[in-house]
């Protein structure tokens, strides 16, 4: 199997080919969303952040934005800033230098001379990039150029009995097609983070699947909360889940079987043809999501159980529940009917192949449901409150 | 009733409605199938043995250890809270 893909100067590989509108804080985000409305193919999404955060939470931010402005679905990348926030011009540009070399234009609000004759000059760069963009024509690339996210959420029993163990086939069959596969939300292993760890292909990636977990844990507990306290919640209990290790691998299980190669921390830079990797998120699907993407994934498979809208500015995300009464409500937002295997386990290789067939489609220039209706939304993973 | 078994591995399955004591359950999956007969109520989506699991041994979903039995735990019984220990392994 293969997918068609644009070629980056970086060498990485995008499946699409959009122009990133980057707002470097929260005072840039509404002059990087006109800018955005005027230019066909330019995304942007509001960055709550980018000033008055600890250093912690600002290393998050700058990797988000880097990462988007480097994620090889981005043709190009226009900054823009207001000038005087803690995330300067400067500071951003060179992060996405240290991990791109794709197109790049930088405007300063408080410079350029406010908001209007910001949003004239960044359109006009921002429309001749989208130019040069549509010049480009897709190529054929082996399923290895890929990097797949998981994401669960708005689980119920449904995910943990088909729809995780579908994603998981679907993560063994890129990886073993020399691709690499990310497991996040870190929260969701408390609990399983033992039966994990065995499957570290070193000991240090043992080591450090323990250490992201008690950090989390650690985190926390700093401000009064205890994650094991109360899990699995009577809900749980009520739906089936009777320990924290059941209930933490049904979420791992999207992951796969094969071993895990390494552990990044939020937003780092992935490397292709890895393997399966694990990535250090928030269970919070929109945050969760966009530490991957800003990693690298260029697309993104996400199971529920009650349904969610969940869409990203930079990648697609793929859909899918094994709840046939949630297909059948959110036909409208969901990608991918799993609910056969509830009936017919049997039918998880046949349906595994139907899943990566939809990657590869999806990979080809297909829109998901969330990209057609325009959903967008994510959130940047925080340490604490702002400054 | 069905049941899925979604690891080889694993002693117990997942009833997929709600089962009553006495009801026949085909549980098949992971290239596992058999058929065993219900020795409890069990409510949708919840686990029912599908061998003897003994007191103290482990039992085993998605292939791994979710806890230990706390008692001799018959075929065709509803696992759950209250024949399951939580046993947090050595790391």
């Amino acid at each position: 199997m293969t997918f068609w893909g644009y070629r980056r100067p970086d060498g990485r590989v995008g499946i699409r080919n959009h122009i990133l509108i980057l707002p470097a804080s929260v005072c840039a985000s509404d002059t990087a969303r006109v800018i955005a409305s005027q230019v066909e193919g330019a995304i942007t999404f509001h960055n709550q952040n980018g000033c008055a955060q600890v250093p912690p939470d600002q290393e998050l931010t700058m990797d988000v934005m880097a990462g988007f402005a480097a994620n090889p679905n981005i043709y190009a990348t226009v900054v823009v800033s207001l000038g005087c926030e803690n995330c300067q011009m400067d500071l951003v540009t060179e992060a996405i230098a240290a991990r791109t070399n794709k197109p790049l234009r930088k405007f300063i609000i408080q410079e350029c001379g406010g908001t209007i004759a910001t949003v004239e000059q960044a359109t006009r760069a921002a429309r001749e990039l989208a130019q040069e963009a549509s010049e480009l024509r897709r190529e054929e690339f082996p399923l290895s150029e890929l990097i797949l996210g998981t994401e669960c959420g708005g689980s119920d029993p449904t995910s943990g009995l088909a729809a995780n163990p579908l994603i998981g086939e679907v993560c063994d069959r890129l990886v073993d097609a020399g691709a690499t596969a990310v497991l996040s939300e870190t929260t969701e292993f408390i609990g399983a983070e033992h039966l994990l760890a065995r499957r570290g292909k070193t000991p240090e990636v043992h080591d450090r699947i323990l250490e992201i977990v008690h950090r989390y844990e650690k985190a926390m507990r700093q401000v009064g909360s205890d994650p094991r306290e109360g899990n699995p919640s009577p809900g749980n209990k009520a739906g089936g889940l009777t320990t924290l290790e059941e209930k933490s691998l049904g979420c791992i299980h999207k992951g796969g079987h094969r071993p895990v190669s390494n552990v990044y921390d939020y937003a780092k830079q992935l490397k292709t043809k890895e393997g399966l990797v694990i990535m250090d998120t928030p269970g919070n699907d929109p945050s969760s999501v966009a530490g991957m993407v800003a990693g690298g994934c260029q697309i993104v498979v996400f199971s529920t159980g009650r349904g969610t809208p969940t869409g990203n500015p930079v990648a697609p995300v793929i859909k899918l529940t094994a709840n046939p009464i949630t297909f059948g409500k959110m036909r409208d937002n969901l990608d991918f009917d799993a609910s056969g295997l509830l009936e017919a386990p049997e039918a998880m290789p046949a349906t595994a192949e139907a899943l990566l067939a939809e990657v590869c489609a999806v990979a080809s220039g297909k829109m998901t449901k969330s990209e057609s209706l325009g959903f967008m939304e994510m959130a940047i993973a925080r340490v604490c409150n702002y400054v | 009733m069905k049941a899925t078994v979604i690891d080889a591995k694993d002693n117990v399955a997942v009833v997929l409605g709600a089962v009553q004591k006495g009801d026949t359950i085909t549980f098949r999956g992971a290239g596992i199938e058999g058929s065993i007969t219900a020795q409890s109520d069990i409510p949708p989506y919840h686990k029912i043995a599908r061998c003897d699991i003994p007191a103290g041994a482990p039992v085993i979903k998605y292939g791994e250890h979710i806890g230990l039995a706390a008692c001799d735990i018959p075929a065709g019984t509803h696992v759950h809270v209250h024949n399951v220990l939580n046993n947090r392994e050595a790391l």
